[in-house]
C-alpha cells in the first residue's frame, strides 16, 4: 500500500509558540482520512505546511512523493486545496473564480463543475462581496472537485454548510473515494468523520495522540456498559479497568477497558445478569477523552 | 440611548488602535511646518530680500498655481504663508481621509463594524467617532502650526488664523470622507473619491488663484486660504468650511440612516457565471483586479497634467508683458521661465505616479494579507509567477499613468502655444522620470519580501521623495538624504539635458531590488 501523505517528527515554530511539536501523520493512497483536533492543535498549520505555503523547522514530510516545499508546483497539479474559511475577490463572481482557480490548477472538467453547481444550489453569477460564509465554501468545494486530481487536501471544508449541502459534500466525498482518489479531511463534525473516514489522526498541541481505524480506536478504548444483578456488584469498583462506576435504582453503570472486558463480564454474569446493556464508545467520547486531561493515559493504552 | 450610544467608547478604541499612527501623522505634518518656516524665516532676513521675493515668486502665475494666493509677500509672514501654507493644507487634508476611512468603511468592509453595532453602540455612533478623531488630530496640527509660527516671532494673530484655518480643511475633509465612505461599499473606491476631491479642490483653487477670478471660493482649500493670515487675518472664510463641514456631517449621518450595515449605495448587479479569456493566470487576474484603479489614477494625474500645463501661457504673457521679470528670476527670457515651471510641473507627475506605483506593488501583500493568496499559491502556481504576474500590471498601470500625465501636459501645453510637436517633447520628459518611479515601486517588492510587517515604509519614502522634489529648494537638505530620493537622481528637463547614465542604472536598481525581494517572498512563510 503506498502512501500519499507521509509526515514524522514535524516541528513548526510561530516565534515563542510552538505550533507544531513533532507530528506524525500518515495517510495511504486511496484512503479517505479524518484529521481531529481541537481549535489551535495544529490542524491548519499542518496542511498549510503540506502546501508548502509555511517552511517547516524540523522533521519531515513527504506528499505524493515529493518535498511540499520544493516541488510545491508540480505537486500541486496533483491536488485540490478547500480551506475552511474562503476568502474571495470581492469584485468577482463565483463563476469566475470557480473558472479562475480551475484554470491555474490545469484545467477543470466543465461538466463536472455545471453539475457540482447544481448539486450545491450555488448561483455563480453573483459577485463574491455578496456570498455567505457557507456560499463562499460551495465555491471553493466546487473549485476542488470539478478538478481531476490525485489527492483533496480538506481543512474543515464544510464550515457554514446547512445539513442538505453536508449530505451532498459526503455524496461527492464517497464518489471521489470511489475514484480511488485520496482525501485528507480535517473537521470537528464527528458524524461526518464516522460518515466517511477509513482511517483517522487525532491530534493535540502539535503532536498525533492517537491514529488508526475507526474501530481500532474504540478497541483501545473504554465500552459503557449498564447492568442489573441479583447480587450487588460490590467488588466492581477495585476491578482494573473499571472506571465511573455510578449505582442508579439497583443498577450499575460504568465504563471498561477494551482489554478488561472479558473478565468484567465473567464477574457480573458470577452474580447473575438480569439485565446487561452495552455500547461501544462513540467517536465523540473517543474524541472527549483525547481533548480531556487523560491523554496521557490513552498514549500509555497505545503503547 | 440615542443613534450614539456608545460614540466615546469607540473613541478610545479607535485612539487605543492609532496611538502611533495618529501621533506620527501629527508630528510629521508639524515637523514639516516648522522647518519650512523657519528655513523662511532665514532665508528672508531682510527687507530687500522680501521686496525680491515679492518681485519673483510674488508676481509668477507658477508660484501662484503651485502655492496659493500671495498676499502680504512682502512681509516675512506673507512668505512664510505662501510658502508652507499648501503643503500644511494638503498632508491634513491626506491624513483626514486616509483615517475616516479607516475607521469608518474599512471596518465595515472587514465586518467588524458589525460586530460593534451588534453591542449596544448608536447607528451613527461609528462615523461620530471617526469623526471626533480626525477633527481632534486636526485640531492639534492646527495648534502645532499655529505654535510654531509663534515661536518664529510672527504675530500671533496671524499665527492663530493660519492654525485654525489648517484644522479647518481637515475638518472639511473628515466630513467629506464621511460621505464617501456611505457611498461605496469598498475603503479603497472611498479614499479614491475623498481623494478625487482633494484634487479637484487643489485644481479649482489652482485656476482660480491665478485668473483671479474668484473660482477659488468653490475650493476648500480656498477657504482656508481665503484667511489671509498675515495680511488681513480674516477669520470670516472659516465660518463657510466649518458650515460645510456640518453640514456634510448631517449628510453623512442621513446617509447612514438610509442603507443597510455592509452596503453602499450601489447595489451590486449578477456577473458573469463563466470567467473570460483573459482572468486565466496571475497578469489576467492583477489586470481585473487593478483597472478600476489604474483608470481612476490615470484620470485624475491626466487632468492635473492639463491643469498645470495650461497655465504655460499665463507665464509666457507674464514675462512678455514685463521683460525685468526675467530677468530678475534669472532666466534668459521667457522660454526659461516656461521650462523652469515644466520641469517642477513634470516632477509632479511623476511623483504622483509613483503613488499608483507604490499602490499597486504593495497589493501583492494586501491580497496575502485578506488571506486571497492562499488558495491561488494552492493551485499549480508559483510564487515567483503569482508576484511577477502581478508586477507586470504594476509596471504596465505606472507606466500609462505616467504617460497619461505626460500627455496631460503636452496636450495643454500644445494648445495654448499652438505648437504640436510638445505633446512628444513633453511626453518625453516626463517618461525620463519612469525608472525612478519604478524603483518606488521595486522598494515596495523588497519589502515585502524581507519586511513584509514594514511595508507602509513605502508611502513614507514616497512622502519623502515629495517633500524633497517640492520643498528641497527650501529646506536646503544635506546633499545624503536628497539623494536617497531617487528622483533627485533624475536631470530635471527641459531645464538640464537628459542624460542616459542615470536612467539605465535607477532601471538596474530597480530591477535588483526586485529580484532581492522576490527571493525573500520565495523563502518567508506567507501570512494565514
Amino acid at each position: 500500500m503506498s502512501t500519499s501523505i507521509d509526515i514524522s517528527g514535524l516541528v513548526k515554530t510561530f516565534g515563542a509558540t510552538r505550533a507544531l511539536d513533532g507530528l506524525d501523520l500518515q495517510v495511504a493512497t486511496g484512503e479517505v482520512h479524518g484529521f481531529l483536533g481541537p481549535n489551535g492543535s495544529g490542524k491548519s498549520t499542518t496542511v498549510r505546511v503540506l502546501l508548502g505555503l509555511l517552511r517547516a523547522d524540523a522533521g519531515s514530510a513527504v506528499l505524493l512523493d515529493g518535498d511540499p516545499w520544493r516541488d510545491a508546483v508540480a505537486l500541486h497539479r496533483r491536488l485540490a486545496y478547500v480551506p475552511g474559511d474562503v476568502n474571495l475577490w470581492p469584485g468577482l463572481t463565483g463563476g469566475e473564480a470557480i473558472d479562475l482557480l480551475g484554470r491555474l490548477r490545469g484545467g477543470l472538467d466543465a461538466r463536472r463543475r455545471d453539475d457540482l453547481l447544481q448539486r450545491f444550489e450555488l448561483d455563480p453569477t453573483k459577485k463574491a462581496r455578496t456570498y455567505s460564509k457557507g456560499n463562499r465554501q460551495k465555491v471553493a468545494l466546487v473549485a476542488a472537485l470539478a478538478v481531476d486530481v490525485e489527492l483533496l487536501l480538506l481543512d474543515e471544508p464544510t464550515s457554514g454548510l446547512d445539513p442538505l449541502m453536508e449530505a451532498v459534500f459526503q455524496e461527492c466525498i464517497h464518489e471521489v473515494k470511489a475514484a480511488g482518489r485520496t482525501v485528507l479531511l480535517s473537521s470537528h463534525l464527528l458524524a461526518e468523520v464516522e460518515a466517511l473516514c477509513d482511517r483517522v489522526s487525532i491530534i493535540r498541541a502539535g503532536r498525533t495522540v492517537q491514529s488508526g481505524t475507526l474501530s481500532d480506536l474504540r478497541h483501545l478504548t473504554r465500552t459503557s456498559i449498564v447492568a442489573e444483578t441479583v447480587r450487588p456488584a460490590s467488588d466492581l469498583d477495585a476491578m482494573t479497568g473499571v472506571a465511573d462506576v455510578q449505582r442508579v435504582d439497583g443498577k450499575v453503570a460504568f465504563d471498561v477497558e477494551s482489554d478488561d472486558l472479558d473478565s468484567t463480564i465473567r464477574y457480573l454474569s458470577g452474580l447473575g445478569i438480569r439485565s446487561l446493556v452495552s455500547h461501544p464508545p462513540t467517536l465523540e467520547e473517543l474524541f472527549l477523552r483525547q481533548y480531556g486531561d487523560d491523554v496521557r493515559s490513552a498514549e500509555e493504552v497505545r503503547r | 440611548m440615542s443613534t450614539l450610544t456608545g460614540t466615546w467608547s469607540l473613541v478610545r478604541l479607535a485612539l487605543r488602535r492609532d496611538r502611533i499612527r495618529l501621533p506620527v501623522w501629527v508630528l510629521a505634518i508639524l515637523a514639516l511646518v516648522h522647518a519650512s518656516a523657519s528655513a523662511v524665516q532665514d532665508l528672508y532676513a531682510t527687507q530687500a530680500d522680501l521686496d525680491a521675493y515679492a518681485a519673483v515668486l510674488g508676481a509668477s502665475p507658477a508660484a501662484v498655481a503651485l502655492s496659493g494666493p500671495a498676499v502680504a509677500v512682502d512681509t516675512i509672514g506673507g512668505v512664510t504663508i505662501f510658502e508652507t501654507s499648501i503643503s500644511a493644507l494638503v498632508l491634513v487634508a491626506l491624513m483626514a481621509i486616509f483615517n475616516v476611512v479607516r475607521h469608518t468603511r474599512a471596518e465595515e468592509e472587514s465586518g467588524r463594524t458589525e460586530l460593534v453595532r451588534a453591542t449596544v453602540v448608536g447607528r451613527h455612533a461609528p462615523v461620530a467617532a471617526a469623526l471626533v478623531v480626525v477633527s481632534g488630530a486636526s485640531l492639534l496640527v492646527g495648534a502645532g502650526a499655529a505654535g510654531s509660527l509663534l515661536s518664529q516671532g510672527l504675530s500671533a494673530s496671524g499665527s492663530v488664523v493660519f492654525g485654525a484655518s489648517v484644522a479647518a480643511l481637515g475638518l472639511v475633509m473628515a466630513a467629506v470622507t464621511a460621505c464617501a465612505a456611505q457611498v461605496t461599499e469598498h475603503s479603497r473606491a472611498a479614499t479614491g473619491i475623498a481623494g478625487a476631491v482633494l484634487a479637484a479642490a487643489f485644481l479649482v483653487r489652482a485656476v482660480g488663484d491665478v485668473s483671479g477670478s474668484g473660482l477659488s471660493w468653490a475650493s476648500p482649500i480656498g477657504w482656508s486660504q481665503a484667511v489671509h493670515p498675515f495680511g488681513g487675518d480674516r477669520w470670516l472664510p472659516l465660518l463657510l468650511s466649518v458650515s460645510v463641514a456640518a453640514g456634510l456631517t448631517v449628510l453623512a449621518m442621513r446617509l447612514v440612516d438610509r442603507r443597510d450595515v455592509g452596503a453602499g449605495f450601489v447595489t451590486p448587479r449578477p456577473g458573469p457565471a463563466h470567467a473570460g479569456a483573459r482572468l486565466s493566470g496571475p497578469v489576467g487576474l492583477a489586470a481585473r483586479l487593478q483597472r478600476g484603479a489604474l483608470a481612476g489614477w490615470a484620470f485624475g494625474v491626466g487632468v492635473g497634467g492639463l491643469a498645470f500645463g495650461s497655465f504655460t501661457r499665463e507665464i509666457r504673457n507674464m514675462v512678455a508683458d514685463n521683460p525685468e521679470l526675467a530677468e530678475v528670476m534669472g532666466a534668459a527670457g521667457a522660454a526659461e521661465a516656461e521650462n523652469a515651471f515644466l520641469a517642477l510641473t513634470t516632477l509632479i507627475i511623476a511623483l504622483l505616479a509613483g503613488g499608483f506605483a507604490v499602490q499597486s506593488a504593495l497589493r501583492l501583500r494586501s491580497e496575502e494579507t485578506a488571506g486571497r493568496v492562499e488558495s491561488l499559491l494552492a493551485t499549480a502556481l508559483s510564487r515567483g509567477r503569482w508576484a511577477l504576474g502581478s508586477l507586470l500590471v504594476t509596471l504596465a498601470g505606472t507606466t500609462a499613468v505616467t504617460v497619461a500625465g505626460g500627455l496631460g501636459v503636452g496636450l495643454a501645453v500644445a494648445v495654448t502655444t499652438a505648437d504640436g510637436s510638445q505633446v512628444v517633447r513633453l511626453l518625453a520628459v516626463t517618461l525620463t522620470y519612469l525608472p525612478a518611479v519604478l524603483v518606488l515601486a521595486a522598494l515596495c517588492v523588497l519589502l515585502i519580501g524581507w519586511l513584509p510587517r514594514a511595508t507602509a515604509l513605502a508611502w513614507a519614502v514616497l512622502g519623502l521623495c515629495f517633500v524633497i522634489g517640492w520643498l528641497g529648494n527650501l529646506l536646503d537638505f544635506p546633499r545624503v538624504v536628497e539623494l536617497a530620493s531617487p528622483f533627485s537622481h533624475v536631470p530635471a528637463a527641459p531645464t538640464e539635458a537628459v542624460e542616459a547614465a542615470p536612467l539605465v542604472w535607477l532601471t538596474a536598481v530597480a530591477v535588483g531590488l526586485v529580484a532581492v525581494g522576490l527571493a525573500g517572498l520565495r523563502r518567508r512563510d506567507l501570512a494565514a
